[in-house]
C-alpha cells in the first residue's frame, strides 16, 4: 500500500485494476492549504496517459508487477513467443510490447519479461549482445572519401553504422539500449 | 562522488552570494525602520494547530513551523515592531518550491492592518532588488516582471471568477479550494506585476481577523510573483475565545484525517487578550532568492538539500 507521499517519478501503482507508471511528478502546496501531488500517469497496458492531482489522504495499491527470465523462441503472425525458463510456460508479446528489442532477438536469447498479473507488458534485454555481421561492403583500404562509418546488416536483420574495417562474418557487440555499435569481438 | 559534490556546491556559489546579500539587505530594511530583530526558540512544546501543516517532532517537543506564536507573545507584551529571520520546519513538504527546512522572514506591526503590510512588501522587495543591482524589472525563467509600486490587488472571489472553472463557494463546498487555487488560479498570478491576493474565506484564515463588514471573510493576503506564492499576511486575530475555537476545529480536523494532534498552545492563548490590533506576515526567503536569482528550483538557492546530506 502506498500513500500520496510515496508518489515519485517511476512509481508503479494500480488504479481501477490497471498498472500505471508515474511519468511526471510535482509536489504543490498553498502555504496554509492541503498538500497536492500532481502526477502524469501512463497506463502500462494500453499506453494511455492522463494527469491527476492526488491528496495526502489518497492511498494506492502497488501494481503487482513481476519480472521473469524467459527465452525467445520464435515469431509468428506478428507475435513474439517467449518461454519461462523455470516453468516452460509460453507467453506471447505483440510488436508494441517488444518495441525496439525486436532488433536484437537472437534465437534463445534470455530476456526479462515484465508481467502484470501474468499478462506480459514489456521486455528488457541484456544491455550488450554479440551478433554476427551477415552483410557488409568490403573495406576499400585507403578510401578516405567514404567517411568513417559504413552500414552493415547483422544476423537479426538489424542494420547499423559501424567502422569501415568491419567485415562480413565478424562478430560485433551492440548496446541494445542505444542500438549502437560498441566494439569488434574476437573469436 | 567527492568531486561531484564539490562541483554541485561550486555551481551554487553565485546564488549563495546573492542570497547572503539579500539577507543583509532585508535586515537593513527593517533596522532602518526601527524594527527590533528577535530570535525565538526553534524547539517549542506546542505548535499552532493548523489543518494542513505538520510539525517535525524533536524529542517530546516540536520544531516550530513558523515563529508566529512566540512573536505574538512579544506583541502582547508591548513590542510593536519586530522581525525575525529564521529556519522553519514542516514535515513532508518537498518539491520544486518546498523544502522541509526553509528560511522565513516574519515581521509584525502593532496598530496596523494587512494593508500596511502590502506597502511593506512593495518597499521591501524593491529595496532588496535595488541593493543587489537590479532595477525595477526582474527576469524570471524568460518572463519580465515589473516591480514598480503599486502592485495589483485582487480579491480571492474576483480571482476565482476571472481564472477558475468554478466559484469560491463551489470550490469550498466540494472541498477543492486548495486544488483550484493551486492548479487554476496561481499560475496566472503576478505574471506581469506582483499581485496581492486578498480577503480569503474565513475558514482559510485560521489566525486572521474577520472583516467587520463581512463575517465570511478573513483579512488575509498572499503575495504572488510569477505564479509563485511568496508571503502570507494577516490582520491578526486577537479574540482569544475565537482563536481557541479555531484551534480546536483544526485539531478535530487533524484527528479526523489521522494526523498527529498537538497540545493547545495555552500560553499563547493566555497572552492573546493583551495583544492590541496588529498585522503580521511571513515571507519565504528561499523563494525570494529563486525569483531574484532567476532559479526555477529551490534546490538551486540553498547549499544543501536533505537529499544531499
Amino acid at each position: 500500500m502506498f500513500t500520496a507521499s510515496d508518489l515519485r517519478k517511476g512509481l508503479r501503482i494500480k488504479i481501477d485494476n490497471d498498472p500505471y507508471i508515474v511519468t511526471e511528478f510535482n509536489f504543490v502546496k498553498p502555504g496554509k492549504g492541503q498538500a497536492l501531488y500532481r502526477c502524469k500517469l501512463r497506463n502500462m497496458i494500453n499506453g494511455n496517459q492522463f494527469e491527476r492531482t492526488f491528496r495526502s489522504v489518497d492511498v494506492f495499491d502497488e501494481a503487482d508487477l513481476q519480472e521473469k527470465k524467459m527465452s525467445y523462441l520464435y515469431k509468428e503472425e506478428g507475435k513474439y513467443c517467449f518461454m519461462d525458463n523455470l516453468s516452460y510456460e509460453q507467453v506471447f508479446l505483440n510488436e508494441d510490447q517488444v518495441g525496439e528489442a525486436k532488433n536484437f532477438l537472437l534465437d534463445n536469447i534470455e530476456a526479462e519479461i515484465l508481467l502484470f498479473e501474468d499478462r506480459p507488458l514489456g521486455i528488457s534485454l541484456p544491455n550488450f549482445i554479440d551478433v554476427i555481421v551477415t552483410k557488409a561492403d568490403p573495406w576499400a583500404k585507403g578510401d578516405s572519401v567514404s567517411g568513417n562509418t559504413k552500414p552493415v546488416t547483422v544476423q537479426t536483420g538489424y542494420q547499423l553504422q559501424v567502422p569501415p574495417f568491419i567485415e562480413e562474418g565478424e562478430k560485433i557487440r551492440i548496446d541494445t539500449r542505444s542500438g549502437e555499435y560498441l566494439t569488434r569481438v574476437k573469436g | 562522488m567527492i568531486a561531484e559534490d564539490s562541483w554541485r556546491l561550486t555551481v551554487r556559489m553565485d546564488a549563495l552570494r546573492l542570497r547572503a546579500q539579500m539577507i543583509q539587505a532585508i535586515r537593513r530594511f527593517f533596522q532602518d525602520q526601527d524594527f527590533l530583530e528577535i530570535e525565538t526558540p526553534l524547539r517549542i512544546p506546542a505548535p499552532a494547530p493548523e489543518s494542513h501543516i505538520d510539525a517535525v517532532v524533536a524529542g517530546a517537543w516540536f520544531l516550530h513551523t513558523s515563529p508566529e506564536l512566540c512573536m505574538k507573545r512579544l506583541l502582547a507584551a508591548g513590542y510593536s515592531r519586530i522581525f525575525q529571520i529564521c529556519k522553519c520546519f514542516r514535515a513532508g513538504e518537498r518539491g520544486d518550491r518546498h523544502l522541509p527546512e526553509f528560511t522565513m522572514i516574519e515581521w509584525y506591526r502593532g496598530g496596523a492592518d494587512y494593508r500596511t503590510l502590502m506597502d511593506d512588501c512593495e518597499a521591501l522587495i524593491n529595496t532588496v532588488a535595488r541593493e543587489i543591482g537590479l532595477d525595477d524589472v526582474v527576469s524570471w525563467q524568460g518572463r519580465r516582471i515589473g516591480l514598480k509600486a503599486p502592485w495589483e490587488r485582487i480579491s480571492v472571489r474576483d480571482a476565482f471568477a476571472r481564472y477558475a472553472t468554478i466559484s469560491v463557494a463551489e470550490a469550498l463546498r466540494t472541498d477543492r479550494f486548495d486544488e483550484i487555487l493551486a492548479c487554476e488560479v496561481e499560475p496566472h498570478l503576478g505574471m506581469e506585476i506582483p499581485v496581492f491576493l486578498y480577503d480569503y474565506p474565513v475558514e482559510q484564515g485560521a489566525l486572521a481577523r474577520v472583516k467587520e463588514a463581512d463575517p465570511g471573510i478573513a483579512e488575509r493576503f498572499e503575495l504572488y510573483i510569477a505564479g509563485m506564492e511568496l508571503a502570507n499576511a494577516f490582520s491578526e486575530l486577537i479574540d482569544a475565545g475565537e482563536q481557541r475555537r479555531r484551534f480546536e476545529e483544526a485539531s478535530r480536523d487533524r484527528r479526523r484525517k489521522g494526523s498527529p494532534v498537538y497540545p493547545m498552545p495555552e500560553r499563547f492563548l493566555q497572552a492573546l487578550p493583551r495583544m492590541s490590533p496588529s498585522a503580521g506576515i511571513a515571507l519565504g526567503v528561499d523563494r525570494l532568492v529563486m525569483l531574484l536569482a532567476d532559479k526555477s528550483r529551490i534546490d538551486d538557492v540553498v547549499a544543501f538539500t536533505p537529499e544531499s546530506l
